[in-house]
């Protein structure tokens, strides 16, 4: 903790400082920013660069080869392949993105709040965090998915709350170590309300530690849905949505054709990406770059 | 030790308690989850054309009209008798579950005995070499895997060695008339997928688990006192290194259940991952619920014998002053 | 290798080694040359961040992870040790040379059992059986007056005490009769009645053995009692060197002296108790953590513009006092009256208006202090609080606050992690006195200064005690500290009060034993301390 609360000085512009960070980071992490960035531009510019449209039926024929008018072919109802992958590069990039913003307030919130009241509070809200962490997230996406039907929405929510448990762990762990410290005890001596603590006190030295937590349970959420949709519960047909591209044309693989691996691997690529930033991130917090 | 409860014993007990409620919460959760379903128990059981009368006989005859705890209560209490009552195309749960229990259990299990104790001989020569080539190497590469979806290792493997050069069967469809070989052979590839999938996550952890120890200040103690490098991570971190390692292991074999789910699909494996899934797109309610209960039991278990084994290994709690 | 009886142990030749901090590398020890001889033990004095550890570590050839040798030698019984690989260098640690931590209870690897962690280098490399291992661990625990000494090496770590374990890592370092020892703080994190024990125990199995020592501390009095030489090191150099005896009676450079800085305060008027009703007084009073009593029928008053000095070791209870009058922890017995008037036990039934005017100052600055703030929302938030200050006035403010404790402007924007430990301590005072207190509690406020610092801080305190008439509640383990400052002593031990009264009767006629041990165990800043405590024990 004493650690992780050194101030680096601050540097007299921070926009050069960053720009200097950016370049001092390791190949990996480089690469990672470029693939990170070029799917934002793809997922931003969807309908200037897709030959099609995301629903739009282009061939009679499903599963038409690569050719010059539909470079990837087309899907198993004749929808043009590389448009609906571009489109994915959206929708599945939004969804995942609301998702961790959802639960990362959620599990924030609850955390500090635990970990700042204590007693009871804090033991009930751990106990039920508890129970919902020692179901493996996909089994209980699924049964809950199950019930209240796949929609959007109920996509969002429920993985917004079990991933937020995640948070509320790392937060309220967080929390709890600089609650210990003596500035936030003499918060309380000096007779601040929790809230004013919570706020100027304790939330700012949880941040970075937090903020690291937020890109690794993105790609997380990210790969989850990925894996509902290709199970069939995740983003519903007619959406263009990588899992789901892979499951529908998935019969194509048995005949030796790679196409349906493409949205698979486009997946697998932004959430190496992200991981590789996010590592680099946390290794430097850590202190771990500065031997070996 | 002395005539007074040791204080593993009561450790222990505090866990297993500990994991019994969580184990309480879950299915009062999956069973709740039941009162949210759209229209009537009976008539989802009964199907779309079911009188009322017929509804209505139905739910005394399930017990429905009972208050909600008391059914709960019953439920739990012959849940705990292996009877997770009847699906909604009428065959008891069990029936339908059982046989691909076991196929679930011999694919889990084949993994798990590969991937714990290679990860863990892994994740050891990574701490050991640290910040080496070959350190550097698995980190980064473990670090890709575990960033790529399951079906998409599964895909992979299934088009090159079964499309492709076609040494194994694209297909795991076992059957009880099979021969033993014949079944395992049929296993190569699912077992395969799973390891890429698990063995990342366990390797990364194992890694980080010694490392932490190897931070603790007797780690550079043992090296002013002139230990070799490869004594000090196995005799000095590892045997502080052990709970910690029970706990990630553990921990990853969520990544086993869930993995377990998608490869059983792609795979068609005849295990409780795929029949969870059918349940799934059939809605059918009951079976869901008791393929829950099945893998968030197994997971609770699990984390409640990490825990163990890492009182166990505690020497404080172990000699007690 | 073999070495001539007057050939040196070790010799450092100018060494230099930097270390990497923010991506930037720093020059920590600055050519540095040192010789010990056979039997030697040099003091290696410096105050935090002088780089002493780290050429305490180079003397075994070891260099914590982001430090490198930029240049110099290390001659370790002849052989510059740093010309040969890492592997090479390993094994000379254990055998030839052995290191001694400050805190033996990280040091010590919670797994195994002492003798089984004392014997391992002696079985693995040191060429001795088992059993002879065992002997000699066994011969060094009664040479340390360890308890017990045949089944104390049974135990696991975590079961003996401190002292105990402090003692049986000297064990530990002593088993293959090694050349030299690096002692870096052996008991600096110790009381001062254990550090007594510890210290007569190290010095006899230095004698007994014959080894060369390198004596690693921050406390002149303690090193006095057990080198033969001592070098000051200030920023990596080395500033003085010389017999123990001459720098004790003639420091010739300016900052060997500042070592004296505290020990040299003039003693403070002595007693003003007595001037009407007190401020505080505390009747009865008992508190408890679970079932464990931590304070007992506690009776004290603390006057106006007086300073009362709480002393006592570890587990005394001083700071749960401390924390008990600012309302942190509930009593269970008595209560805490202040200005005639009963407080209430816990803060959130105590008004803003008491609140204010006890305020509460830490040991440890860097955590007292919320490294994400700078100093102008630092002091001035209590001024918002308290007195409803906002905007310029509210600056106008900070601005007194900070001349007050001897700052000035140019500190407003900074952040605590760009100050000083020294500035940073001043700022938590400056924090305290934004309140406009009438008593302030000081738990251990001057421990973690270095020795100038805390005498600069401790004479800023007596200024804005006749300036502003606040009185403070002083708890410290510092019995120089109370030399200086205080006007009343309060004494305790397990929870209980053994003594108080006026500083002059309680630190030359003490009346109770406890006392008396207490301050026979300070270290006196004198050669030949610990000889007369030896022998006054053998009398």
């Amino acid at each position: 903790m004493q650690q992780s609360l050194e101030v680096r000085s601050a540097a007299p512009n921070r926009f050069l400082g960053t720009l200097k960070l950016v370049g001092s980071a390791p190949p990996s992490a480089k690469f990672g920013m470029v693939i990170v960035a070029i799917y934002a531009l793809v997922a931003l510019l969807a309908p200037l660069l897709a030959p099609y449209g995301e629903v739009e039926v282009v061939s009679r024929v499903p599963f038409e080869p690569w050719s010059a008018n539909h470079l990837l072919g087309t899907d198993q109802l004749g929808r043009d392949f590389l448009s609906r992958l571009i489109f994915g590069a959206r929708n599945s990039i939004s969804i995942a993105l609301l998702t961790t913003a959802i639960s990362f307030v959620i599990g924030c919130l609850l955390g500090v709040f635990a970990a700042l009241v204590g007693g009871i509070v804090d033991q009930v809200i751990s106990r039920l965090v508890d129970a919902l962490m020692s179901v493996p997230d996909l089994i209980f996406t699924l049964m809950i998915l199950s019930i209240f039907g796949s929609s959007v929405l109920n996509l969002i929510l429920i993985i917004a709350v079990l991933t937020s448990t995640r948070f509320y762990r790392i937060a309220r762990a967080a929390a709890l170590n600089v609650a210990s410290l003596d500035f936030v005890e003499h918060a309380k001596v000096r007779g601040e309300s929790l809230l004013w603590i919570a706020v100027n006190e304790v939330f700012p030295n949880i941040l970075p530690l937090i903020l690291s937590e937020l890109g690794m349970r993105f790609c997380f959420i990210f790969l989850n849905i990925a894996a509902l949709s290709f199970l069939g519960v995740g983003i519903q047909p007619p959406t263009a949505e990588w899992g789901s591209m892979v499951r529908d044309n998935a019969a194509l693989i048995n005949m030796g054709d790679i196409t349906p691996l493409i949205p698979a691997a486009a997946i697998a690529f932004l959430a190496i990406a992200v991981n590789f930033v996010v590592d680099w991130l946390l290794n430097r917090a850590s202190g771990l770059n500065d031997d070996a | 030790m002395t005539t007074k409860s040791h204080p593993i014993l009561s450790m222990a007990a505090s866990r297993i308690g500990l994991g019994l409620l969580s184990l309480l919460i879950v299915s009062l959760i999956i069973f709740s989850a039941v009162s949210f379903l759209p229209g009537s128990y009976a008539s989802a059981i009964l199907g779309q054309n079911a009188t009322p009368a017929a509804v209505a006989a139905m739910e005394v005859k399930l017990g429905l009209n009972r208050p909600w705890f008391l059914r709960y209560l019953a439920w739990l209490g012959a849940a705990a008798t292996g009877d997770m009552g009847l699906s909604f195309s009428g065959r008891p749960v069990m029936a339908l579950i059982g046989p691909r229990l076991k196929n679930t259990l011999v694919l889990a299990s084949i993994t798990a005995a590969i991937a714990v104790p290679l990860s863990i001989a892994l994740g050891i020569v990574c701490a050991r070499y640290r910040g080496r080539f070959l350190d550097k190497f698995l980190s980064t590469s473990t670090l890709a895997s575990i960033s790529i979806p399951e079906f998409f290792v599964a895909y992979v493997v299934m088009m090159v060695l079964a499309v492709k050069l076609q040494l194994f069967p694209s297909m795991a469809g076992i059957r009880n008339g099979m021969g033993l070989g014949e079944q395992l052979y049929r296993m190569v590839l699912p077992i395969l997928t799973l390891l890429l999938v698990i063995l990342a996550h366990m390797v990364r952890n194992t890694r980080a688990a010694i490392l932490s120890v190897m931070a603790s200040p007797y780690i550079e103690m043992a090296r002013l006192k002139g230990e070799p490098e490869k004594r000090v991570v196995v005799r000095q971190a590892l045997p502080n290194a052990i709970g910690p390692i029970a706990s990630v292991v553990a921990l990853n074999l969520a990544y086993l259940i869930s993995g377990v789910v998608v490869i059983e699909v792609v795979f068609v494996y005849p295990g409780v991952g795929q029949a969870m899934i059918d349940a799934v797109r059939n809605r059918d309610v009951p079976v869901i619920q008791a393929c829950a209960l099945i893998f968030a039991a197994a997971y609770i278990g699990f984390n409640l014998i990490a825990d163990i084994i890492s009182i166990v290994s505690n020497p404080r709690l172990l000699h007690p002053r | 290798m073999t070495a001539t009886p007057s050939a040196p142990v070790i010799d450092l030749v100018d060494l230099k080694i930097e270390a990497k901090s923010n991506d930037q590398w720093s020059k920590i020890v600055n050519g540095v040359s040192l010789s010990i001889r056979p039997g030697e033990v040099l003091g290696l004095v410096g105050e935090s961040g002088a780089g002493k550890s780290t050429v305490g570590l180079a003397a075994l050839g070891y260099f914590r992870p982001g430090a490198k040798v930029t240049g110099g030698e290390v001659r370790l019984l002849g052989q510059n040790i740093l010309d040969i690989p890492e592997e090479e260098r390993r094994k000379f640690r254990g055998t030839k040379v052995a290191y001694v931590a400050q805190s033996a209870q990280a040091a010590f690897n919670p797994a195994y059992r002492l003798m089984d962690q004392i014997i391992m280098v002696a079985v693995d490399r040191g060429g001795l059986t088992r059993e002879a291992a065992q002997k000699r661990a066994l011969d060094l625990f009664h040479a340390l007056q360890l308890p017990d000494p045949r089944n104390f090496g049974k135990r696991y770590p975590h079961q003996v005490s401190g002292g105990q374990l402090q003692r049986a890592m000297v064990a530990m370092a002593m088993i293959c009769n090694p050349a030299l020892i690096i002692f870096d703080e052996p008991t600096t994190a110790l009381d001062v009645t254990t550090q007594v024990e510890v210290l007569i125990s190290i010095r006899k199995v230095i004698e007994d053995y014959r080894v060369a020592a390198i004596y690693i501390t921050h406390d002149l009095a303690v090193v006095a009692q057990v080198a033969h030489r001592v070098a000051v090191l200030r920023y990596g150099e080395v500033v003085e060197e010389a017999p123990i005896a001459q720098i004790m009676e003639r420091p010739t450079h300016p900052y060997t002296k500042s070592l004296w800085a505290v020990h040299e305060m003039p003693v403070g008027q002595g007693d003003r108790h007595g001037k009407g009703a007190p401020l505080l007084a505390v009747t009865g009073l008992g508190a408890h953590y679970g079932d464990f009593q931590v304070l007992t029928a506690i009776d004290l008053d603390v006057g106006r513009g007086e300073t009362v000095a709480l002393v006592g070791e570890s587990g005394s209870g001083k700071s749960t006092l401390g924390r008990v009058i600012v309302g942190l922890k509930e009593v269970s017995s008595g209560q805490v009256v202040y200005e005639g008037k009963p407080l209430p036990g816990t803060i959130r039934r105590r008004s803003l208006e008491m609140l204010k005017q006890i305020q509460i100052i830490y040991q440890s600055a860097d955590t007292a202090l919320n490294p994400r703030q700078t100093v102008r929302k630092i002091i001035g938030r209590p001024l918002t609080l308290y007195q409803g200050l906002r905007g310029a006035r509210r600056e106008e403010r900070v601005l007194e606050l900070l001349k007050l404790v001897e700052l000035n402007e140019t500190h407003i924007d900074r952040t605590p992690g760009q100050l000083s430990g020294g500035q940073k301590q001043r700022i938590a005072i400056a924090r305290a006195l934004a309140a406009d207190p009438r008593l302030i509690v000081c738990d251990e406020i001057t421990s973690a200064l270095d020795k100038v610092v805390q005498a600069e801080v401790l004479r800023m305190l007596m200024r804005l005690q006749e300036r502003l008439g606040v009185s403070y509640l002083f708890i410290t383990h510092d019995i120089e500290v109370v030399r200086a400052i205080a006007d009343r002593v309060v004494v305790m031990q397990d929870g209980k009060i053994v003594e108080q009264g006026g500083k002059d009767q309680v630190l030359a006629q003490p009346r109770a034993d406890y006392t008396r041990k207490l301050l026979d165990s300070v270290p006196d800043m004198a050669v030949g301390w610990l000889d007369g405590i030896v022998a006054a024990r053998a009398a």
